[in-house]
């Protein structure tokens, strides 16, 4: 069975309201219809804004199976409305205990984070052959360093050595990604990952990027009867999604970094799309989503092809196959998780 | 595929208004609404088989028609002039 290949509906707008009308959601925004979707063409509402939903609206989605999460505007998870979770109860008590073992644990984290390390990998090698002859070699050796880290991951044996090992690789990825932004503007100097709060605009973007990916990846968990809460490499915390952090690791290079960085260098993006948020740090303006959600559901339709599988994919059901894949190797169905490698 | 389903019903009678409705309504809940009856839904094989069954189920064959055609990824260019420009279900949806 393959994954249906399904939109999401994105509600960015403070005081829309989304109501029932037979199996669609009409979207009103200060009173006016300004759309009709059917509950059949999408997989998840995505409520990002000030919007209200009726329950009837809420219950019809619930039993159609398709999956609603709010967001605050920054892109913090608020919560989460699923149906009573189908698929198989022998499965999640395979992941659970999974979780509790050790070995298994660490076997599936290392899959996570080599997949991971392979992504940083390749982006910096292709931005090294990108750059003009002449450059120096700090793309090179960066290149290089999160090679070592990857062979590193191989060998490890615990998980806080393998954190370890993660957080060196993004360390030396993140310590070059501003030779990545092709921008003079000062507004858009990379000075090192930041979040809770963004420090400045590309963390911004690359946060908000990532927000979106993870509650793909959550809904691709579910979809598979999985526990998006309950990870290996992520630890357990309250309120967390460590496995759809898990299952995002070896995306967020070739998914959000590089989109990121294709709408910064093509001048899709401009400084005007952030503003300052309350409290420090800053975040995208409303247009700013808009614009950076559409171009994500357009890059999620850029084809790929899957090492596993052999077979021609898109971006936007790496998620749901690999969550799939995930669900075998937890059954015991495949020897190991394959992590996904791109070209 | 998409799928571009006309419907013409025959609604004198107070039973051809119920088909109406029905036929509008099960459209409606497939797809966008491009004209007055004329939608189009995009669908996988196992949904339109249900969408099909649905709507021949709903109208009279012997006073009403349904006519679909069935675009594929490369013949589904359209243009639209005038009001009321559809909602694309098949992309970005952010309001």
């Amino acid at each position: 069975m393959t994954a249906r290949v399904a939109n999401v509906l994105y509600v960015t707008t403070d005081g829309a309201y989304l109501a029932r009308d037979h199996d669609t959601i009409v979207v009103r925004i200060a009173k006016e219809k300004r759309a009709q979707v059917p509950f059949c063409q999408i997989e998840a509402v995505v409520v990002m804004a000030g919007a209200g939903i009726s329950p009837d609206l809420l219950g019809g989605l619930v039993e159609a199976g398709v999956h609603v999460t709010f967001f605050t505007s920054t892109g913090r998870l608020l919560a989460r409305v699923d149906g009573i979770p189908g698929g198989n109860v022998l499965l999640r008590k395979a992941q659970v205990r999974a979780s509790d073992d050790p070995v298994k644990t660490l076997a599936l984290a290392r899959s996570f984070v080599i997949g991971k390390v392979a992504s940083q990998r390749r982006q910096l090698r292709r931005a090294g052959r990108d750059e003009e002859a002449g450059a120096d070699d700090t793309l090179e050796r960066a290149a290089d360093h999160v090679a070592v880290m990857a062979r590193r991951a191989l060998e490890v044996t615990g998980l806080d050595e393998l954190r370890g090992v993660e957080g060196a690789a993004a360390r030396a990825y993140f310590a070059v990604f501003d030779r990545f932004v092709k921008r003079d503007e000062d507004e858009f100097r990379f000075r090192g990952r930041s979040r809770r709060p963004p420090a400045d605009r590309v963390n911004a973007v690359l946060s908000f990027g990532y927000a979106l990916l993870v509650r793909d990846c959550a809904g691709a968990l579910a979809g598979v009867g999985l526990d998006p809460a309950i990870g290996f490499l992520h630890e357990d915390r309250p309120g967390r999604l460590g496995l759809a952090l898990d299952l995002m690791e070896e995306l967020r290079v070739p998914v959000v970094d590089r989109l990121v960085l294709a709408l910064l260098n093509r001048r899709q993006i401009d400084p005007g799309h952030f503003q300052e948020s309350d409290g420090g740090g800053w975040k995208m303006t409303d247009d700013g989503r808009r614009l950076f959600i559409a171009e994500y559901q357009k890059a999620k339709r850029a084809p790929i092809h899957h090492p596993f599988l052999d077979q021609q994919t898109t971006w936007g059901l790496a998620p749901h196959l690999q969550a799939r894949l995930l669900a075998r190797a937890l059954r015991g169905d495949i020897g190991a998780y394959p992590p996904f490698e791109t070209k | 595929m998409r799928v571009v389903i006309c419907y013409d019903v025959h609604t004198v009678t107070k039973d051809g208004k119920a088909r109406l409705r029905r036929v509008a309504d099960i459209c409606e809940n497939h797809g966008t609404r491009v004209q007055y009856s004329v939608f189009e839904c995009p669908v996988d094989d196992p949904t339109w088989l249900r969408l099909r069954t649905a709507l021949l189920s709903a109208f009279d064959a012997a006073e009403d028609s349904l006519r679909f055609y069935f675009l594929d990824e490369r013949s589904r260019l359209t243009e639209h002039h005038g009001v009321r420009s559809p909602l694309d279900l098949e992309g970005p949806l952010v309001l």
